[in-house]
């Protein structure tokens, strides 16, 4: 088990001619991943990478029976991706492009509400089961099978985490990045909770930053709900005060945003706070030990 | 991006949103024609002259003076006009340096005649993250900070979410003008203000409208005195005009010249420099500099493709900071080759010549052991680590010694 792919997903990748996506469909395709065509409209019928292409996303669903998206469309139509690909009935949609114009994910989410499936992203790495299936941008031999699940807003601060866990002796079940944007499909507190769930994966790293009021939630979340330990690290103690004009941010934004908020919540929920981003996995390894 | 408030109120004005109407000046004698011009066009007797910088607090500062004759308008665009500006939203606050003021606006005086008579209320437009919908808050109490209003009288802040399919509907206008407890005529001016300054937000894709103070005059218009634009940046390929905007004097010199290299760059006032990939990453990096006994000097994501050309350009901007005493390189290597980074370093260290402080390399992912070599026997005065917490270590060392 792990959470949201594996090897039996059946994933098509949108805007799949593209030099961004057919760069990367290469590298998940080499990674073992079961890639089963791509969608660029106006291409459909020819073949890319040894892989069917459509011209709708429904197409894909309807002829290789595709569960699971990945997004490369550029920052202009990717909102309208995502859609397309929630309205075919795709279950998981991981959408890496950034840029996204911020009123066009505000239309996405709401367009979100009532179909059944999970967007992971925008401005994200993707998702990895190592092993199994490479639904994104990272390098896959970082990577390796294990039993610790990492959730990040970041892309190379979560590569520098699956580093640590692998040279600490362990491995990840699955690895969620879920971006960076000021609105992402999947936040802190559902990866968590996914990991939580999963009776594959025994602890979880929880990597934040900072801004907004994800990781606050989730801790508030584990403190409830905990039943394996988590290890939490926030990016940007040191980074200076947001340089904004006005203060209707800050009213809406509330307190919880600096790291040191962060972290402090987070230690009185019950989550191992590391201070140092270089002791995430031996902590983990020491949390486990115990 | 932040606007100016006479870019912004141009803006709104577009839109069909009331504005206090204002002139710009780049000199006296343009204040002045503008003052002539001012009072043919709006009647106005006496002007306000208005600093143009990209920051709050500019009346307290002495940025903002009402000017009762034609000779106070000259003699306040005089002092104004060049003066370093000094606000809490300034670069090192009210103790920093300040902006240098390079232009004003000559404003009407639209409390006039009846002062007493008028009301001052806030108004502002954004997206909150929590409910992911754009919201706009309101208070009787404008021209305050309304942090402190939300803060001391939280009962009188109010929120009115917009529902993202269909958009602000007319109860809500009218909800928000008789929470503001108004009737007859500015009820009415107020829903329509609120409906276009809605419109307004949503046609610019801005990521933040503060109006502050929103005026009810004594005839009982509503306009907006000042206001506050932030748009997106990631929709402004959607917008040439506004993208046409930007004031790149508002900006560090140095951060606008590492745009131009597309490396996102932020200046801080510490003693060790960094070059990092990944937004993430830079900030732990950052975290980790302070954590070794060092204060992080910036902030820099050299982005997804740190090759030679990349990292020369990165040198240069952060050797421009003469505080800098060492600089820790740390990329982690996906996509990126860490041996063409690490041939870069060696490229661009050669190419800079004397480069007088320590410099750290980290570099982790692909190809690491092969960049390590390429670093180590380069004969260059350069620390290779490629573990996190040996590059920390190299600092706390580094740092000891100068």
């Amino acid at each position: 088990m792990s959470v949201l792919v594996n090897k039996d997903s059946k994933i098509i990748v949108q805007g799949f001619t593209g030099k961004e996506g057919s760069f990367h469909a290469g590298q998940m395709i080499e990674y073992g991943t079961n890639i089963v065509g791509g969608v660029t409209p106006g291409k459909g019928g020819q073949t890319h990478l040894e892989k069917p292409v459509f011209n709708t996303v429904k197409e894909a669903v309807d002829k290789v029976g595709a569960d699971t998206s990945i997004i490369f469309v550029p920052p202009k139509f990717a909102g309208d991706a995502v859609m397309e690909a929630a309205e075919a009935g795709i279950k998981v949609i991981i959408c890496i492009t950034e840029g996204i114009p911020v009123q066009d994910m505000v239309k996405v989410k709401a367009y979100l509400n009532d179909k059944d499936c999970r967007l992971v992203g925008p401005n994200c790495p993707g998702v990895m089961t190592p092993g199994e299936a490479k639904v994104g941008i990272m390098p896959g031999f970082i990577h390796n099978p294990g039993r610790i699940g990492i959730v990040s807003r970041s892309g190379t601060l979560t590569y520098e985490a699956v580093d640590q866990v692998t040279k600490a002796g362990m491995g990840q079940s699955t690895c969620i990045g879920i971006g960076g944007d000021p609105i992402v499909g999947t936040t802190t507190k559902d990866a968590v909770q996914l990991l939580m769930e999963d009776p594959e994966t025994d602890g979880i790293i929880m990597i934040g930053e900072i801004g907004g009021s994800m990781e606050a939630d989730a801790a508030r979340w584990i403190k409830e709900h905990a039943t394996k330990p988590v290890v939490g690290f926030i990016a940007g103690q040191t980074a200076p005060k947001g340089r904004t004009m006005g203060h209707a941010g800050a009213i809406i934004g509330g307190d919880e945003d600096t790291a040191e908020a962060k972290m402090k919540i987070m230690a009185d929920c019950g989550i191992h706070v590391v201070k140092s981003p270089a002791h995430i996995g031996k902590t983990m390894a020491e949390v486990l030990n115990k | 991006m932040n606007l100016h408030e006479y870019q912004g109120k141009a803006l709104l004005k577009s839109y069909g949103v009331a504005i206090q109407e204002g002139i710009l000046a780049h000199t006296v004698e343009e204040a002045l024609a503008a003052f002539d011009k001012l009072q043919a066009d709006t009647g106005t007797e006496m002007a306000v002259v208005k600093a143009q910088i990209h920051a709050g607090g500019r009346g307290k500062g002495g940025g903002v003076k009402l000017s009762k004759t034609r000779a106070e308008v000259e003699e306040n665009a005089r002092n104004i006009l060049g003066m370093m500006l000094k606000t809490p939203q300034t670069p090192g606050g009210v103790d920093g340096p300040g902006k240098l003021v390079r232009k004003i606006i000559v404003a009407e005086d639209v409390y006039a005649p009846d002062f007493d008579a008028c009301k001052e209320y806030y108004v502002s437009v954004l997206m909150d993250r929590e409910t992911k919908r754009n919201v706009i808050v309101y208070s009787t109490e404008g021209g305050m900070d309304i942090e402190t209003v939300a803060e001391e009288t939280p009962e009188l802040v109010h929120k009115e979410y917009i529902d993202p399919t269909l958009g602000l509907q007319g109860f809500q206008t009218r909800k928000i003008a008789f929470n503001l407890g108004l009737s007859g005529v500015a009820f009415k001016g107020m829903t329509k203000f609120i409906a276009s300054l809605y419109k307004a937000f949503v046609g610019s894709d801005a990521s933040m409208f503060e109006i502050n103070p929103c005026l009810k005059t004594g005839d009982d218009r509503i306009l907006a005195v000042d206001c506050k634009v932030a748009l997106d940046d990631n929709a402004l390929f959607r917008h040439p005009d506004l993208a046409a905007l930007r004031d790149t004097d508002e900006e560090d010199p140095t951060e606008v010249e590492a745009k131009a290299f597309e490396l996102n760059y932020v200046n801080l006032d510490g003693n060790v420099g960094c070059m990092v990939n990944g937004a993430g990453l830079a900030m732990a990096t950052m975290d980790i500099i302070k954590l070794s006994g060092g204060e992080p000097a910036n902030f820099l994501d050299v982005g997804g493709t740190a090759n030679a050309e990349r990292v020369e350009k990165a040198f240069r901007i952060i050797l421009k900071d003469k505080k800098v005493k060492a600089i820790l390189i740390n990329i982690f290597g996906g996509i990126v080759r860490c041996d063409r980074v690490a041939q870069g370093v060696v490229d661009a260290y050669k190419n800079l010549g004397n480069i007088n402080v320590p410099i750290i390399v980290r570099l982790q992912g692909t190809n690491a052991d092969i960049a390590k070599k390429i670093i180590d026997e380069s004969g260059l005065e350069v620390h290779s680590a490629t573990l996190l917490q040996e590059a920390a270590d190299l600092v706390t060392k580094v740092l000891a010694k100068a």
